[in-house]
């Protein structure tokens, strides 16, 4: 169960070893949590990762889980939810992409959004139900900026994280009062190997900041949290900016 | 209703194996909708469904019928943390079963439902002279409630906890069984203080205190520190039924731990103004109109708290004796504003009650001045002496020094902060209240609460399909210690 402030006894992490989420678990581990999940590709990177988190004292297990497999969601994730309550799951899972290859490549392009979007509806869904059925719970949606107004930069990415956003909200709708929190998370550029070699933008983040704002969120019960904070307000901003002059922004 | 499940009907004590059964044809009224639920301090809400059974056959076909994930009694929400919650099972909101039954008037017994209210039996009793034993800081809490929190109130160092009053309760078991359980049987001591977790109390039969008037005599005074406070409780207490101190936590340096001091008697009648003896056991408690639903976050900072504790200390008399003051006033000065509890906005608040032994003063002073140097903005932080313990296993008091301090919850950090207190009390052999919990480490418990594992066995024995369950049993693994390490369910 969390406790008043929001801090979860159990997460599952779905990309299990996307570096945002392993913060947030680092974070949370030192708080209340003692039991992890961490879903994702087999792989060793995912193996060495639980170990790091084992370390810390947390009860840590791996499960087979592939997002572009939507038909093994319910049973991969239904096994998992079997075992235990989960006081928060944490989707993290989502490709970036190279803009410039994809846009050559439907089928690379096609593949994000499958990664991104499709793949987090029937997970998250499948998520949804066991922690409606429990509850309680909070479901943490790692969406981005760059899904509140797409970039001539990165329009793929971008327009399948604002689809993942705008399902998310409305799950969260859907969950008002359920005894289940929906919270979308939009960081804006972070600094991880997904972003590795891209030139660093103002206003970017840290993994570490990424993590802190989210369990802030957690005990504030936020339906949105921006990560910086400044960013909801540059963000509104340029929603409004017209698209004849947001083309032409260097951004 | 059939006679069979009459509270008092049959008043031999029926040992486990022969408890009596509700009958099984009864329907019971279900919310097939789950509904948010809180506690007072409106933080952590789950869900779950609402079930208002309002006799005691309803009451044993939906323990009977409450699912998987079990259920849990819920009386006036009074229970600060999640111990009246049950996420994704049933909640049994008792208050619909409040009959008082029989008053023996001549003795000074009073049988009743144990959704009753102390508020409800106030008014019952109080025209015939007899007073409740024990009161907390509200009257909406119920018998049931208090039985299973084992209550305590300011007259605790001569009193005891509210257990102490209780002669027998009728307990509905998770079989679907009634049993009458009395005093002195590990049943007794296991559900007292239980937090419902052995079974839904249906009556109670309590003790009561005979008073001649409805009036409380009060004195007051002012104590300049925290060990000018602890010498003049530790000196005059036995000297006062109720006694209780209200300490400024926001002040610091050399008045770390200013209070004031209130202590009180039951009025006798000719003390009374000759207009007040004409009805001296009139109880007509005022409310003032209800706190409004959305409330700023933030109103309660260390500006607004410390202004109100600075009025609160100045407004006191240094010294004054004798002062007639109502029964609301005197114990319940909160119950007369409605959802109070709203005035901290929608992160809702903690309570953080601990108690540690006599000898531990060094912890007590230390937390005071913890707290003092951070600044939470706690107002009415309440500092008690209590008397001899009761042998309930999870009950609370234990003879020492008990403090309870409201906390705003969004303050930054403050879980990480009561969870070094939580530390504190342990290191004295203290404990942390489980009604007032929310956020306590599950670790601690059993150091806190040398009889945990007792009431674990119990309960398996008791309850062994852990029908009986509650967000505060899973959050503090009060029904078994978590399985870990455990294999992993798949490796690659």
């Amino acid at each position: 169960m969390k406790d008043a402030f929001g801090a979860p006894q159990s997460l599952l992490i779905l990309g299990g070893t996307s570096e945002i989420a392993l913060a947030t678990a680092r974070r949370l581990i030192a708080r209340r949590t003692h039991t992890v999940w961490l879903a994702g590709r087999p792989s060793p990177a995912l193996e060495r990762d639980a170990e790091h988190l084992r370390e810390l004292g947390a009860d840590v297990r791996t499960v087979a889980f592939d997002a572009l497999d939507c038909a093994s969601h319910e049973t991969v994730l239904g096994k998992v939810f079997a075992e235990g309550d989960l006081d928060m799951v944490l989707l993290a899972f989502g490709l970036l992409g190279d803009q410039a290859r994809d846009e050559r490549e439907p089928l690379a392009a096609a593949r994000i959004a499958q990664t991104n979007y499709t793949g987090a509806v029937s997970a998250g869904l499948v998520c949804a139900r066991s922690l409606q059925t429990q509850g309680h719970g909070s479901l943490v949606v790692l969406s981005s900026v760059a899904g509140e107004r797409a970039r001539r930069s990165n329009f793929i990415y971008g327009s399948s994280k604002a689809g993942l956003d705008a399902f998310a909200q409305g799950l969260g709708d859907a969950l008002y009062g359920t005894g289940v929190q929906v919270m979308v998370v939009r960081p804006g550029f972070v600094r991880t190997k997904m972003t590795a070699g891209l030139d660093a933008v103002p206003l970017s983040t840290t993994p570490e900041a990424v993590a802190a704002a989210i369990e802030v969120g957690l005990r504030r019960r936020s339906e949105t949290v921006w990560v910086p904070g400044a960013l909801r307000v540059v963000m509104s901003a340029l929603r409004h900016v017209p698209r004849a002059v947001f083309r032409r922004l260097p951004i | 209703m059939p006679a069979d499940t009459t509270p008092g009907s049959d008043t031999g004590s029926a040992p486990p194996p022969t408890a009596r059964h509700a009958p099984r044809h009864v329907s019971v009224p279900v919310t097939t909708e789950a509904v948010s639920v809180t506690g007072w301090g409106r933080t952590a809400p789950t869900a779950a469904r609402l079930v208002r059974p309002r006799s005691y056959a309803e009451a044993a076909a939906a323990v009977r019928m409450c699912g998987a994930r079990g259920g849990i009694a819920r009386g006036l929400g009074r229970a600060y943390g999640d111990a009246a919650q049950n996420a994704g099972g049933a909640v049994l909101d008792m208050t619909d079963l409040n009959r008082v039954h029989t008053i023996d008037a001549i003795c000074g017994t009073v049988l009743c439902d144990a959704g009753v209210s102390l508020h409800r039996l106030m008014e019952v009793l109080l025209p015939l002279g007899w007073f409740v034993p024990v009161t907390p800081g509200t009257r909406y809490v119920t018998v049931g409630g208090a039985i299973g929190a084992d209550i305590h109130g300011k007259n605790h160092h001569g009193s005891g906890s509210f257990s102490r009053h209780v002669l027998s309760f009728e307990l509905l078991t998770a079989d679907g069984g009634i049993r009458t359980v009395d005093r002195g049987t590990p049943l007794f001591d296991a559900t007292t203080g239980g937090m419902g977790l052995t079974g839904v109390i249906l009556s109670a039969t309590v003790r009561l205190l005979p008073v001649e008037t409805s009036l409380v005599s009060v004195d007051t005074e002012r104590a300049t520190d925290l060990d000018d406070l602890m010498a003049r409780l530790t000196a005059t207490d036995h000297r006062h039924r109720y006694s209780v101190a209200w300490i400024d936590l926001l002040a610091r340096g050399r008045s770390t731990g200013r209070a004031v001091l209130t202590r009180g008697e039951h009025a006798p009648l000719d003390a009374l103004p000759a207009r007040a003896r004409r009805q001296p056991l009139a109880f007509r408690p005022g409310r003032l109109p209800a706190a409004p639903s959305f409330v700023p976050e933030g109103l309660l900072g260390r500006t607004t708290v410390g202004l109100f504790n600075e009025l609160w200390y100045r407004r006191a008399p240094r010294a004054r004796t004798g002062e007639l003051q109502t029964i609301p006033a005197f114990f319940h000065p909160l119950d007369g504003v409605p959802h109070w509890n709203r005035v901290y906005g929608r992160a809702g608040f903690v309570q953080y009650q601990f108690v540690v032994g006599h000898g531990r003063e060094e912890t007590l002073r230390r937390i005071v001045r913890r707290i003092s140097e951070r600044g939470c903005p706690s107002f009415l932080a309440v500092l008690k002496r209590f008397g001899t313990a009761d042998p309930g296993w999870l009950s609370f008091p234990m003879p020492g020094w008990t403090l309870a301090l409201d906390i705003p919850a969004n303050l930054p950090g403050l879980g990480t902060f009561l969870d070094e207190l939580d530390e504190e009390v342990a290191r004295a052999d203290g404990r942390v209240y489980l009604a007032k919990d929310a956020r306590l480490r599950p670790e601690l418990l059993g150091r806190m609460y040398p009889r945990l594992d007792e009431f674990r066995r119990l309960r398996a024995e008791l309850d062994p399909g852990g029908v009986f369950t509650s967000d505060l049993s899973r959050r503090l693994e009060l029904r078994e210690p978590a399985r870990r390490p455990t294999p992993p369910l798949s490796r690659s």
